[in-house]
């Protein structure tokens, strides 16, 4: 039986870059999908409500939401092409030999996407010549395409995970391809309704978070309000569903993928009457140091039952199945992500309390203090989620098919660490902008909501998207406008 | 049979890549030399608003040509990406730092700021369709092969770098046309003699490349070279030398909006007479569409969804383009939003 170390050394060098290279920017950009899947959805709501009820404040509110969509949307296109080509450049193995037979989902996912990016190229720079309802309901279908997009992304991923739909010839290669058992494999289901809640949930709670922050500085006016409420009611109806609908995906990998069970709950050998345990280590010996035991618990949560029999790791050879390592990683992401569920539940329940019985906000600071923390904490939670799922399936790439390492490019390491530097270095550098700029429009909001709008001018600073374009409203041939002195920024503009 | 369709499919979308995202790059390509803050101010005003409302649009047809490669042609796509390493890695990242300069510059107001993102912006529309370019001479050159590994041998070669640079005139070419349509619809006479200029400059360069081109890399690329200068191939060469031609005369006349037409149809009929000279091999000369096909059951599928793909998104990006020239797709002004 090998030992975790000979799996390790066995593994070709540029195994370890080309998995941290994708590990960093699928967790960049996994960041990004909720709002991407999400805000369009949450912004067309408000939308709704502005046109609906004539409200000014609600209009606000959904044409800065879509100017935040503008910018994230397109940093989200870019990490999402960059991950397209990584499934050439790191893993041209498994394309190769898979790409037949799940690529499809990749397919649909491609033109979902192609009509969300032109759905939202009509949306954003809709406002202002359209009829208002006509750009509402082009709007309209965006949603869909998101929802129709995750479906081709996870279609993919629950592939990986329970792949079916083919036959292997001797030469080990797939023949017999049936597309439509390979788009439904078991584990797509749980895992596509599990992320689609996840990413509306997380986007709620993220833009709710925005609002709670002002709220708690004092800004209790109708726009705040209404800017906390809307999204945070959403999170807050999602987040029960998504409880339930978790624990029915972690059954549903307790039956299709025993092993990634058994790696969540770093359970080491097979048994009935296994003890739950909060976060703890798994050690090479099989016994777990830390964390916190509950006896009897795990087989309860796995079959209703504590006679219910749980896998473990020992099941398969060490080979076969994640490292000691890897098993606390993924433990720890599915505890995590458990934990803060649990008190995402309790901040929703204390939400729809206080809304049964006065129909009104809750008063106490804490309760915006947690709702301020709870975007990020959600955020936190799809990548733990991710992190679950993806490290757990180790050391396969297709579970039980392919192992990543013989996925993996033969490009010599020394280029995937010089590319993965390169990479790191300029999502820094993007994301950090990214933030940047959002928190700089936002600065800009709040200035003009508290009536220290700038004064308008042809200045290149005051040019944004949704900028003046005092030349598009003048016909003619323009003379070239005054030099700017070079103060760099607007008078009383940010900082 | 399938696969065949399929191959045309997957032609189809890099011929719409190629226009849409070379008007999207030729802009970017003109940013670039546009000039210091002042100087380049005008045409820059004009780049940024042409591009705004459909750069990402025009960008995502690439991820359709991956998925169309992946799916259709696994070992291909294995093929293309094990031997091209260096190549499309840095086009990955030149796309990176490219959407990332040109969406970041447009909200933000500090010059220093914008300089930095215009400048990102600018110079990865350079690099970005010259390492594609790159690449796809690689291809047409023989070099690639199934199990070849990255080296430069691969892609540094006479053809590759001719065929990137290719990629890059053709793409300012592009680009040339379109902004001198829009600064007419925009009412801004001075960028259209500007613009014009550059399109007749960026023809010469092109018409140069293409014959030096001609003249250096038959002897690399004997499959492609004998595709390209016989029969249908050297038909469709000749028709997009006419329309090339004719876009440069259009646009100084009365009917310029024409030359957004002959343009296009010069760039799509060279890259179709390009994937006519591969044939029957999408690597030549050691991989042909039929051994790089996937299963048969999943090329069907494919053209399904790619029918679909067609149904749906046809019209919508019809609309898109639509509302577009007809000037009704117009960014929020701060006002909108500040109050």
């Amino acid at each position: 039986m090998m030992t975790a170390t000979d799996v390790l050394a066995n593994a070709p060098a540029q195994l370890l870059p080309a998995r941290e290279l994708m590990a960093f920017t699928l967790a960049s950009h996994i960041m990004l999908v909720p709002f991407g899947v999400a805000l369009p959805f949450i912004t067309l709501l408000m939308h709704y409500r502005g046109l609906r009820k004539a409200d000014p404040a609600a209009l606000l509110l959904a044409r800065r939401w879509s100017a935040v969509m503008a910018v994230q949307f397109a940093v989200g296109i870019i990490t999402g092409t960059v991950l397209s080509f990584e499934f050439g450049l790191l893993w041209p193995g498994m394309m190769g030999r898979w790409g037949d037979v799940f690529g499809l989902g990749f397919g649909v996912e491609a033109w979902a996407f192609f009509l969300e990016a032109i759905l939202i190229a009509i949306y954003l720079y809709g406002w202002r010549r359209l009829k208002p309802w006509t750009h509402f309901w082009l709007g309209v279908p965006l949603p869909l395409t998101a929802l129709l997009g995750a479906f081709g992304i996870i279609a993919a991923n629950s592939w990986m995970n329970t792949p079916q739909g083919f036959a292997l010839d001797s030469t080990g290669n797939p023949v017999n391809v049936d597309v439509r058992s390979a788009v439904f494999t078991p584990m797509f289901g749980p895992e596509y309704w599990h992320f689609v809640v996840a990413m509306f949930l997380t986007a709620g709670y993220v833009v709710a978070g925005v609002y709670a922050v002002g709220w708690l500085r004092g800004r209790r006016d109708r726009y705040h309000r209404l800017g906390f409420c809307v999204p945070f009611t959403v999170a807050a109806i999602l987040t029960p569903v998504q409880f339930m609908v978790g624990d029915a995906t972690a059954r549903a990998v307790f039956h299709k993928q025993p092993v990634k069970f058994a790696a969540m709950e770093i359970v080491w050998n097979t048994d009935t009457h296994v003890p739950e345990y909060m976060f703890g280590r798994l050690q090479e010996d099989g016994s777990i140091k830390g964390g916190l035991k509950i006896p009897q618990l795990d087989s309860i949560l796995a079959g209703f039952s504590p006679s219910t029999q749980v896998t473990g790791l020992t099941s398969v050879a060490a080979s076969d199945r994640p490292t000691t390592t890897q098993a606390t990683i993924a433990h720890w992401a599915f505890d995590i992500m458990v934990t803060i569920a649990g008190l995402l539940i309790l901040l929703a329940l204390w939400y729809g309390w206080c809304w049964l019985r006065r129909r009104d906000l809750p008063r106490s600071r804490w309760f915006f203090r947690c709702a301020a923390v709870a975007g990020a904490a959600s955020l936190l939670t799809v990548e733990c989620g991710w992190i679950t799922t993806e490290v757990g399936r180790q050391p396969w790439i297709v579970y039980q098919n392919m192992r990543v390492s013989d996925a993996v490019t033969p490009t010599h390491a020394t280029s995937l660490w010089t590319m993965f530097g390169i990479v790191v270095v300029v999502y820094v550098l993007v994301f950090g902008a990214f933030l940047g700029v959002v928190l700089a429009m936002r600065r800009r909001w709040r200035l003009a909501d508290v009536g220290f709008a700038h004064p308008l001018g042809g200045a290149p600073e005051t040019d944004t998207p949704y900028g003046p374009r005092p030349e598009l409203t003048t016909a003619g041939p323009k003379p070239a406008p005054p030099a700017e002195p070079g103060t760099g920024r607007a008078p009383g503009g940010p900082e | 049979m399938t696969a065949d369709i399929v191959a045309w499919v997957l032609l189809l979308a890099v011929v719409a890549y190629a226009c849409g995202g070379g008007v999207d790059y030729g802009a970017g390509f003109w940013d670039l030399l546009a000039g210091g803050a002042d100087r380049g101010k005008r045409p820059r005003w004009l780049i940024d608003h042409a591009m705004a409302p459909v750069w990402e649009v025009n960008n995502v047809w690439l991820i359709f040509v991956l998925v169309i490669m992946w799916t259709g042609f696994p070992v291909f796509f294995q093929t293309v990406f094990t031997a091209l390493w260096l190549p499309l890695a840095l086009a990955a990242v030149g796309l990176v730092l490219r959407g990332a300069g040109f969406a970041l510059r447009k909200p933000t107001r500090r010059l220093s700021e914008r300089r930095i993102y215009g400048a990102v912006f600018a110079v990865s529309s350079l690099l970005t369709p010259f390492f594609l370019g790159a690449a796809v001479g690689a291809v047409a050159s023989g070099r690639v092969a199934p199990g070849t590994t990255a080296s430069a041998d691969v892609w540094a070669s006479t053809t590759s770098v001719l065929a990137g640079l290719l990629t890059v005139a053709a793409t300012a070419f592009l680009g040339a046309t379109f902004l001198t349509v829009d600064a007419s619809r925009f009412d801004a006479p001075d960028l259209v003699g500007y613009f014009r200029l550059r399109v007749w400059v960026s023809l010469a360069v092109l018409g140069a490349l293409a014959l030096i081109g001609l003249a250096v890399t038959h002897q690399h690329t004997s499959h492609v070279y004998q595709g390209l200068t016989h029969g249908i191939g050297l038909v469709l060469v000749i028709v997009a030398a006419v329309a090339a031609a004719a876009t440069g005369g259009l646009v100084a006349g009365p009917a310029a909006g024409w030359a957004r037409y002959t343009s296009v149809a010069s760039v799509a009929l060279v890259v179709a007479a390009w994937g006519l000279a591969m044939r029957p091999y999408l690597v030549p000369t050691s991989l042909t569409v039929q051994e790089a096909a996937g299963a048969d059951a999943t090329l069907q599928w494919l053209m399904i969804v790619s029918l679909v793909a067609l149904v749906l998104i046809g019209p919508a990006l019809v609309m898109l383009y639509r509302l577009d020239t007809h000037g009704v797709l117009e960014p929020l002004t701060d006002k909108d939003i500040e109050e």
